[in-house]
């Protein structure tokens, strides 16, 4: 088996601080990857350069295109990187409203994507939109409200559902529960967790709290300072941590 | 004898205009940026459209000026009486003696012909404006051709409205590339756009200017199912019963009396002169005739 996406040596670097340094993995078709770490240890830092927001200082995101061929997304042109990051990519931003048009409908927040590719029958577009809607458990009768008459957690399902739309392969999630209270947090994992095993997504996913990557994640890795300090199996790091540091991680989590 | 240089702007601000004229046409539909002057009014009244006529005008050409289709209305005769006292060209109300015509926000309704030129004021050049405040974005979203989130605006429209609500500045696409704000002229124009003559788009506050070639393929955006509609009241002219021509209502009293008048002023006149007659006009020259008797 081939994988998705093979990071080799990436760093990144402000100024003479460190962002992160000789970031090395593997990602397989399917698979889910958590990096966890405290606030600073470079995990969104690293998520952006993978996701081309940021560039990297040294270093290879190599992503399987669909024709198969291995193409490094740090050195292909602008437009190519464009078009991935809105076909086979998607990235859940921490906040809705990063992700989101505000002043833009439910509907067209979804259907931007399938326009963007060159969908241009409305009645098709709607319905997709619709469907998609239905799938993130928003109701139909809410298509045509805009996104600042949404809760918080119904606006982070929207974001989520505007980034699968065209079915992309590859979906990088910033802190997708940040902010949210914790029966909102628990409905959105148990969504995104159905919807990553019905689709076969593969996803790397950035964020501090345990017990989501517990939930969704295959495989840990634990960033501190900028560099991965412990990789592995989920429930083989959180279970039996070898690194003093991912052994204070998963002491300090609170138990009820 | 006029104090002022040829059609009020000096010489090399014009070649520096004509330039961004001649690139524009080079790349049909591409706002080039150019160093806008500040003119003798107000933005928002026309500065961008009087610069490149400025630019355009020789000391032969007849000018013509419409503000709304009409050729006496006070942003028309202004620049009309501008362009008489800078340059002393002539000036004409018809449209087929016209050589430059500046137009404020309508297409004559008369074809225009190859040795014409129209050049239009434009408010804000950028279509994806009001999707997208970033000026940064928005230029490499046209470097990009990606032009998806017009289609989102579009599909706004329908979803609020039942229909693409929008009747003026509609987006159009030019040659197959870029996508183009044709000022806000009433859709029923956009047909037109592909005609003889040189079309030239100045916005002087945006500080842009774009063009259209003779024959460029102006192709306006619509969806499948949602075809583009090139529309106008559905009534003829009350004055000279034209039932092609883009129609301005005019509400007459506090009955909720109306009439339909053609916004082509020239072209009403013309039609007129021709022995035409539009329902509300052989009524009122009948009760004439009457009162008179």
């Amino acid at each position: 088996m081939t994988p998705l996406l093979k990071v080799e040596n990436i760093s990144k670097f402000y100024g003479h601080r460190i962002g992160c340094k000789d970031v090395n993995f593997d990602l397989y078709p399917g698979e889910v990857m958590g990096i966890v770490g405290e606030s600073g240890s470079g995990k969104s830092t690293l998520l952006n350069c993978l996701a081309g927001h940021l560039d990297p200082d040294t270093g290879e995101v190599l992503f399987e295109m669909r024709d198969g061929a291995m193409r490094d997304t740090v050195t292909m042109s602008e437009p190519e990187r464009r078009m991935l990051s809105r076909t086979d990519w998607a990235f859940v931003h921490q906040h809705a409203r990063d992700g989101l048009r505000m002043n833009v409908s439910a509907g067209g927040n979804v259907g931007e994507r399938l326009m963007a590719v060159g969908a241009r029958h409305y009645g098709h577009i709607r319905e997709e939109a619709v469907d998609w809607l239905g799938r993130v458990e928003i109701s139909e009768t809410r298509v045509d409200d805009r996104p600042t008459q949404f809760s918080g957690g119904m606006q982070q399902r929207l974001q989520i559902a505007r980034n699968l739309v065209t079915g992309p392969r590859l979906v990088f999630m910033d802190e997708p529960t940040g902010g949210l209270d914790v029966s909102v947090q628990a409905r959105l994992l148990d969504l995104l967790r159905g919807l990553v095993r019905e689709m076969g997504l593969s996803a790397i996913i950035v964020t501090h709290d345990l017990a989501v990557v517990r939930l969704l994640a295959d495989r840990l890795m634990v960033m501190k300072d900028g560099h991965v300090v412990e990789t592995g199996l989920t429930d083989q790091v959180l279970d039996d941590p070898q690194h003093a540091y991912t052994q204070l991680l998963v002491s300090s989590v609170l138990q009820v | 004898m006029s104090d002022y240089n040829f059609a009020y702007l000096d010489e090399q601000t014009k070649r520096m205009i004509r330039r961004a004229i001649l690139k524009g046409l080079a790349i049909p539909g591409y706002q080039v940026p150019f160093a806008s002057r500040e003119m003798p009014m107000p933005y928002g009244w026309g500065t961008g459209g009087v610069q490149v006529s400025a630019a355009t005008l020789t000391p032969e050409d007849t000018l013509k000026v419409i503000d709304q289709g009409a050729d006496d209305t006070t942003n028309a005769v202004s620049i009309r009486k501008f362009f008489e006292k800078t340059a002393s060209v002539d000036t004409t109300e018809e449209t087929a003696q016209a050589s430059v015509i500046q137009t404020r926000h309508r297409i004559p309704e008369e074809d225009l012909r190859e040795d014409q030129i129209l050049v239009y004021q434009v408010p804000i050049p950028e279509p994806l404006r009001f999707l997208e405040p970033s000026e940064i974005e928005t230029r490499k979203m046209h470097s990009l051709e990606e032009y998806g989130l017009m289609h989102v605006k579009l599909y706004e429209d329908i979803a609020k409205h039942g229909a693409i609500a929008t009747s003026y500045a509609y987006p159009v696409k030019v040659e197959g590339r870029y996508v183009m704000d044709p000022s806000p002229i009433p859709k029923f124009d956009n047909p037109k756009m592909e005609m003889a003559a040189i079309q030239l788009f100045g916005a002087g506050r945006e500080q842009r200017i774009y063009a259209l070639p003779p024959y460029c393929q102006v192709v306006s955006l619509d969806f499948e199912d949602f075809p583009f509609e090139a529309s106008k009241a559905d009534h003829p002219c009350d004055m000279c019963g034209a039932t092609d021509s883009y129609l301005d209502e005019v509400i007459m009293d506090d009955a909720g009396n109306r009439m339909f008048v053609c916004s082509d002023t020239d072209y009403c006149a013309s039609r007129r002169k021709a022995g035409h007659v539009g329902a509300q006009a052989a009524a009122a020259s009948a009760a004439l005739k009457e009162t008179a008797a």
